[in-house]
């Protein structure tokens, strides 16, 4: 099992969500945060003191998939939240050494 | 024996008693009788007077105008809307949010503090007499007593003392709440109520009494032995020079916050810093045209010339944003229509519609020059422009009033029971009354700037003025009140 | 690849983004949570009604790295959020087995 986590611009979540359900993925969690890579902050200024906003909005998902469908996850995420502009996001993926699903005690690719 | 002269003591005791009940109960019905009563002419001449709020004479002598009366209650009010919620939302929205509740905290510390302080002494020591001094008032009014529905007429015919005792209070009120931006983040609550409590005895009362009080030094419109010939229509000294200045010196005394001009400290929410300022403005029409102390011309002027400095300085704030660096912030609005109310103060009652607009432009532009250059050069932490907006403005509005005063919009200017005798009208006719007003600003500033020097630095000694850093670090909201404002 | 996971005191985000960024980390993924360690919270009292406050704010910091500079990341970490006292925080590292760049689609260390 994997742990992905993809890191993408906020206004794509829906479009992503899609992408997902497409390829059979059912669950997800996703959080508001704030980044940056390579994409630039701005500047802000209050009354004259100036402020430089690297961190940007994002929002980061995480799902737990089975190993065999990596691959085609990967390829719903870019497909999907791909605009081809800087900060576009990133995908990272983790060794998952086990799932449980709370309700059931199940464990491993059952839980997933 | 014993008993017959007891009884005869009771019953003299008993009739003196009940003689001087009598003269007690007649003496008023007696005066009466001796006088004439009011004939038709004087009574209409007292109506009169009610519309043009001149001395009603014998007929009304001490009765409240219920016109004016209703329009100081409203301002009164207003101006108390202006430090709550106006003053601590606008303030609450520029600090970082693990501080918001201790402006608000201080805000609502200081209403109390000072209403108490105002009761027990401090309109009597503004507006009082019995010193016969021009530097502070009297013992008469300790404690209210004797402030009662019927009006002063030192300072009003028609309005009962009892409100222009609360209206003036609500300033009192806000004034030391100004402090509080430029050592906003990083002072003890404590710290906070023991500083106000002597700074309000040493500066604020005595300043009060200097430019309001009827025997007061640099009372020009209505003190006929007034030594400086100043006038200030609202506070421009009182109010926002005095709080201003002290806000600089304290803010320099207490040092930076942790993290200055390293850590990110902008404002937590604008939405907050608008919606007090949207709150600030409409209360400023009790703070301006209230402080005619009646509801007459003069109010109807203070009104129209605070609408027009306050909505041109917050375009011209925006404007010059927009030209300079590029956007017109919310946040340059809304201190553009701050300093627009702040400047036109001293002037509101003086000053015609062009006088005001030309008021509002330099509002709009010498603060914020203030706030964004001069505190990036000299690099004091003055954390929400205390001192920008009003050391500054109130600086300005007091010189520019000794411009553009003039006696078409209220001929009190050239009053010859008081201004005549003083030296106002003078000036007034042949130029120079801003020699008078910069006398009344050195005179304001030595007075802020060494009363604050000495009561921080005994206030430090006393109890400490800054927190634990790491109590500042943590949030003034958890540490001094043991709330959070928002949870998660 | 490495995620190495931060939580740190919200006032040291800023000093440690420059450590960080110092020692050749180009992004990062930042989020406002709560949480709680040994460090004890804090009692708030609303009208009488006293609540005891474990979870304290902190900031979460997640950055992808190669496996040559994670230990000089890891003491740039420390270096910038230590402040000796209860509270500092954690830091977690955690096996990547892939990166992508959404915009680019390059994979492994070339996306980092």
């Amino acid at each position: 099992m994997k742990l992905i986590i993809a890191i993408i611009k906020p206004f794509k979540l829906d479009e992503v969500k899609e992408a997902l359900g497409a390829v059979g993925i059912e669950g997800m969690t996703v959080t508001e945060v704030k980044g940056f890579g390579r994409q630039k902050g701005h500047t802000e200024i209050y009354r004259g003191s100036e402020y430089t906003v690297d961190f940007l909005p994002k929002v980061k998902i995480e799902i737990a998939v089975a190993d065999d469908v990596v691959a085609q996850v990967i390829a719903a995420v870019t497909g999907s939240a791909k605009t081809g502009k800087i900060g576009d996001g990133k995908i990272f993926v983790l060794p998952l050494e086990d799932v449980v699903r709370i309700r059931t005690d199940e464990h491993g690719d059952s839980a997933v | 024996m014993n008993h017959s002269c007891l009884r005869k003591t009771l019953r003299q005791l008993t009739v003196a008693g009940a003689l001087f009940a009598l003269a007690l109960g007649l003496s008023a019905r007696a005066e009466v009788a001796k006088i004439v009563p009011p004939t038709a002419d004087e009574r209409l001449a007292a109506l009169e007077a009610y519309v043009n709020n001149t001395d009603p004479g014998k007929s009304l002598a001490l009765t409240p105008g219920p016109g004016h009366n209703a329009w100081m209650m409203t301002s009164a009010a207003l101006v108390l809307f202006m430090t709550l919620p106006g003053l601590a939302l606008f303030y609450g929205g520029l600090v970082r949010k693990k501080n918001v509740l201790s402006v608000l905290a201080q805000c609502l510390g200081i209403t109390g503090l000072v209403t108490i302080l105002w009761w027990a002494c401090g309109y009597s020591l503004v507006f009082g007499t019995s010193y016969g001094s021009p530097f502070i008032g009297g013992t008469e009014f300790l404690f209210l007593s004797g402030v009662t529905s019927a009006p002063n007429t030192n300072y009003a015919y028609w309005v009962s003392q009892n409100v222009f005792a609360m209206f003036q209070m609500m300033f009192a009120i806000i004034t030391p709440a100004l402090i509080v931006g430029a050592i906003a983040e990083r002072m003890k609550f404590n710290a906070i109520l023991l500083f106000v409590t002597l700074w309000m005895m040493v500066v604020y009362f005595p300043l009060a009494h200097m430019v309001w009080g009827a025997t007061g030094w640099m009372n020009g419109v209505w003190n006929a032995a007034a030594v400086i010939p100043a006038i200030d229509f609202a506070g421009g000294t009182v109010v926002h020079m005095s709080s201003g200045w002290s806000a600089l010196v304290l803010c320099l005394i207490l040092g930076p916050r942790i993290g200055f001009g390293r850590e990110k400290m902008a404002p937590h929410s604008l939405v907050l810093c608008m919606v007090g300022t949207g709150m600030l403005y409409v209360g400023w029409y009790g703070f301006n045209a209230g402080s005619a102390v009646a509801s007459d011309g003069i109010a109807a002027n203070a009104f129209t010339t605070t609408t027009l400095a306050a909505a041109v300085a917050g375009f011209t704030w925006g404007m010059v944003e927009k030209v300079t660096r590029g956007h017109a912030s919310v946040l340059g609005f809304c201190s553009g229509i701050v300093a627009g109310l702040v400047v036109i103060t001293p002037a509101a009652g003086f000053v015609n519609a062009a006088g005001a607009v030309l008021i509002g432009v330099l509002a709009g532009v010498v603060p914020f020059l203030a706030c964004t250059r001069l505190k990036a050069v000299f690099k004091y932490d003055d954390a929400l422009d205390t001192f920008g907006v009003h050391a500054v403005g109130g600086t300005l509005g007091a010189l520019l009033t000794g411009f553009l005063a003039t006696a078409d919009v209220n001929s009190n200017l050239v009053s010859a029971a008081y201004a005549e005798k003083n030296g106002l009208a003078a000036l007034i006719k042949h130029g120079g009354l801003w020699v008078a007003q910069l006398k009344a600003i050195g005179v304001t500033l030595v007075l802020s700037v060494v009363g604050t020097i000495v009561l921080a630095y005994l206030v430090k000694a006393l109890v400490g003025l800054r927190p634990a850093p790491e109590a500042e670090q943590q949030g003034l909201d958890i540490t001094d009140h043991g709330e959070e404002g928002y949870i998660l | 690849m490495k995620l190495i996971t931060a939580i740190i005191k919200p006032f040291k985000l800023d000093s440690v983004k420059e450590a960080l960024t110092a020692v050749g980390v180009e992004g990062m993924t930042v989020s406002e949570v709560k949480g709680f360690g040994r460090q004890k919270g804090h009692t708030e009292v609303y009208r009488g009604s006293e609540y005891t406050v474990d979870f304290l704010p902190k900031v979460k910091i997640e950055i992808v790295v190669s496996d040559e500079i994670k230990d000089k990341v890891v003491t740039a970490i420390i270096g910038a959020a230590k402040t000796g006292k209860i509270g500092d925080g954690k830091i977690f590292v955690v096996p990547l087995e892939d990166v992508v760049r959404i915009r680019t689609e390059e994979h492994g260390d070339q996306a980092v």
